[in-house]
């Protein structure tokens, strides 16, 4: 086994492969930046909101004012350095580190696809995409022909964590027995052409449509794996992830960034073409040592391979640790988060919070538009941790305004995938009292619809 | 190759271009007709309570102008019982913030409550004043002649008094006048409206926030949620702030009309959510029919149910909520609850199974 795994780490493979990828990732992680910074999201998602939701731990992490647009810049600047490889091992970083924080800053925001950019922006700090065909290589006047085959494994392995977790989450009787949450969000679509009038209102449409996105996310991995099916597994993502982008225009910039992303599956040789095409255009560029293999120095690589052995394992148990909580996943979401789990459930809630003084049992209701943007009321009122801090928030506000005995209790409501509206947080429950922690958050009330969800 | 890859996106991109060229005229005979909603909701409902509220409006007006005429308690019982027939009727308009009433802020013209008074007291003495700046949003409308014909003083003598021989007597006329002429003005602009609007709004059935469909159904819920639960029960019981406001009620003056007028709105709700002709018992497509094309039908039995539920529990309250809230707020706070419960259905099941977007800011989503 070790004598496997010693083998497989010193095997070798074509640098062009991860230069394209780095070159694609730089360039698509820009064309992000620019379009966030264009739509005017930097304004409205982090400089307009009075507050901000927090993740658990990094309560630290918040917009600067703004500054959080000289952060935007950095992050867009430092891809167009990780695109054309100056500085390669600094800007990912910088990198990784700007496009965090940003992440960090409000949680209302989370989508998976920014999560999986920090992630493997943290695994491309260790890869050395700047091997050839970039500025870096120019500048120290040599190139190296081959690396260590497993950091192009490593960008092929999490995107297959990626899409076979994605598919593993979808095996359960509201994706595949309900065809939840399909049924509602298609049908709405009657406006796209042509389908929308016919396939998207019918109902073994939703069906085939659930099913075959769980068989391709599941196969999708493989399809690209093996070379026989390489190609057939290139179309389906092309088919698979323009047909989201159209349908679900609200997934953003995902679908491109998969598509990319799949790329780094193409035979090496694809890549070498594609590079030698540029190289060719690029006059300046030659007169470059070539060097067959780059090779880590000893000590580095030591360090290295563990972290890289931790990183995945983190991202082989993380998606499951929803096991250790008792209630519903979809309900109460413990556990939820950084699992692939996409496009899963439509929920719509609702919390009005009630401000009571313990002594008078005087109250009011707040209105949530005094606090949040519609964004943020609208993500806060499904998730219990948002409605948690969102309560403490209040409490604190309130007792800055001179309230007395200050309890927050909340009426809330929350409907999932076409099921009928049921209290979501015990309303006698003070949440000014409540603490944010990993454990079960006893004040949910639990999943009691009739129609219960089986599956992973 | 590289070769393969290009012909597989060419290929794909043929596939995608003729799929999407295929079969133009398929007929969508299972699909739900918002279009006929929209027809239903103009032609059976918004443009015939619209013209009822024309005349009744007209008949205001026209008893606004006997009475500045000649102001005497005959005249103001009429104008008063004008009023209180329009108001009712109003009760009918205010939920339909689309197009012109939306581009004009119509309601804030007409029905903005409670009003302030030391506004319409000043705009009298000084004579001099903007009805159609926002400032005086809450000095017109509906709510400034329920001052002017109800508290302006005790008793209606004392009210006669205040349009003969007070002082000030001709710039009070002026303001019933300016105020009736502001309310008529801005209905007439919404009402013509609909002639050249109808056609754009019924062809406006697609998917989008700024779509009629999409309008509407907020504007319902919006309505309900605030217009009707918020502004008539839930403000005066005091559910929004430390203490109970019962001066906050609709029709404040006159005393004995908020629950009426609260009725008439939640029953102007109700036959809309079911698509019911106005002033008829006829029912076409209305939201209810969408809810159960969607296989809904639990749902719409629970709106329904709760509607009924709200409405008996009005019911029960004192015909003036200002004595209710005084007296027993418990009871007027019951009666909130109840429509409030509705607020949940509507919000919160209704919008996800008409999977309508209620973001304003928009940004990206992955559920």
């Amino acid at each position: 086994m070790v004598k496997i795994l010693t083998t497989y780490l010193h095997k070798q493979t074509k640098t062009a492969s991860l230069a394209v990828f780095r070159l694609l990732f730089g360039f698509m992680m820009f064309l992000s930046i620019i379009r966030f910074w264009s739509k005017g999201w930097i304004d409205s998602l982090y400089i307009q909101p009075k507050f901000h939701f927090t993740y658990y731990g990094f309560h630290w992490v918040k917009p600067l004012d703004n500054y959080t647009y000289l952060l935007f810049f950095i992050c867009g600047l430092s891809s167009i350095f990780i695109a054309v490889g100056y500085k390669y091992r600094l800007a990912i970083i910088t990198f990784f580190l700007s496009f965090t924080y940003i992440e960090l800053m409000d949680k209302t925001t989370y989508l998976n696809h920014y999560y999986f950019v920090s992630i493997l922006s943290f695994l491309l700090i260790f890869l050395p995409a700047n091997a050839t065909f970039s500025v870096d290589s120019y500048l120290r006047k040599r190139e190296f022909l081959k690396i260590p085959k497993w950091s192009i494994d490593s960008i092929k392995l999490l995107l297959g964590i990626v899409y076979f977790h994605a598919g593993l989450a979808k095996l359960n009787s509201d994706w595949l027995f309900r065809a939840q949450p399909l049924r509602i969000w298609l049908p709405s679509k009657y406006d796209f052409p042509v389908i929308g009038n016919t396939f998207l209102q019918q109902e073994w449409f939703h069906y085939a449509m659930s099913w075959g996105g769980a068989i391709y996310d599941l196969s999708i991995p493989f399809l690209l794996f093996y070379k026989k099916t390489r190609t057939l597994g290139f179309l389906l993502v092309l088919f698979f992830h323009l047909s989201t982008s159209v349908l679900f225009p609200s997934i953003g910039m995902f679908p491109f960034i998969m598509i990319v992303s799949t790329l780094v599956f193409l035979d090496e040789n694809i890549h070498v073409k594609f590079l030698n095409f540029f190289k060719a255009k690029i006059k300046f560029y030659k007169n470059l040592q070539i060097i067959d293999s780059f090779k880590y120095p000893k000590a580095s690589k030591s360090i290295i391979l563990p972290i890289i052995g931790v990183f995945f394992l983190i991202q082989f148990i993380l998606p499951w640790r929803y096991l250790l909580y008792a209630d519903e996943l979809f309900w109460t979401e413990e556990g939820y988060k950084y699992s692939w789990r996409v496009l899963l459930t439509e929920k719509t809630g609702y919390a009005s919070f009630k401000i009571v003084d313990a002594k008078t049992k005087k109250f009011f209701y707040v209105d949530n538009t005094d606090f949040l943007t519609s964004i943020q009321e609208k993500q806060m009122s499904y998730r219990p941790e948002f409605i948690l801090e969102y309560a403490h928030y209040l409490g604190d506000h309130f007792k800055s305004q001179g309230h007395k005995n200050i309890q927050v209790y909340v009426d809330s409501f929350v409907a999932l995938n076409g099921r009928l509206s049921a209290t979501f947080i015990n309303p006698k429950v003070d949440l000014y009292q409540e603490k944010e922690s990993f454990k079960h958050k006893d004040w949910i009330v639990p999943f009691s619809s009739a129609i219960k969800i089986k599956g992973i | 190759m590289l070769k393969k890859i290009s012909i597989i996106l060419v290929a794909v991109s043929i596939i995608y271009a003729c799929t999407s060229s295929e079969g133009e005229d398929t007929t969508s005979a299972d699909n739900f007709d918002r279009g006929a909603m929209l027809i239903n909701i103009a032609d059976n409902i918004i443009i015939p309570a619209h013209q009822d509220f024309t005349n009744k409006l007209a008949a205001l007006k026209g008893a606004g102008v006997n009475f500045t005429e000649n102001p005497n308690q005959s005249n103001l019982d009429a104008l008063r019982t004008s009023w209180y027939n329009a108001y009712k009727n109003w009760q009918h308009i205010e939920i339909f913030d689309i197009g012109k009433a939306e581009e004009l802020q119509y309601k804030f013209f007409m029905n903005i409550y409670p009003l302030t008074v030391a506004d319409v007291e000043s705009n009298i003495s000084s004579g001099n004043y903007d009805l159609n700046s926002s400032n005086n949003h809450d000095a017109q409308g509906f709510p400034a002649l329920d001052y002017l014909l109800y508290g302006v003083a005790d008793s209606d003598a004392e009210i006669l008094a205040k349009y003969t021989t007070d002082l000030n007597s001709s710039n009070y006329k002026k303001y019933i006048t300016d105020v009736l002429n502001q309310m008529d003005t801005k209905t007439q602009e919404v009402v013509s409206s609909w002639s050249s609007y109808r056609s754009e709004f019924v062809a406006s059935t697609s998917n989008t926030a700024t779509s009629a469909v999409n309008k509407i159904v907020n504007d319902f819920i919006f309505y309900y949620e605030k217009g009707l639960r918020a502004n008539k029960v839930g403000i005066p019981a005091g559910i929004f702030s430390d203490n109970k406001l019962p001066e906050k009620v609709e029709a404040f003056y006159r005393k004995d009309i908020s629950k009426e007028l609260t009725l008439e709105a939640l029953n102007s709700v109700i036959d809309y959510f079911n698509g019911k002709s106005y002033g008829s018992s006829t029912s076409r497509t209305g939201f209810s029919d969408y809810l159960l094309y969607l296989e809904r039908q639990d749902l719409n039995e629970s709106i329904v149910n709760q509607f009924n539920e709200a409405k008996i529990k009005i019911n029960s309250l004192n015909n003036n909520f200002f004595n209710q809230v005084d007296d027993n707020n418990t009871e007027m706070i019951r009666a909130y609850d109840e429509l409030q419960k509705a607020v949940v259905l509507l919000k919160v099941d209704m919008l996800q199974a008409f999977s309508i977007n209620i973001d304003y800011v928009d940004g990206d989503g992955d559920g």
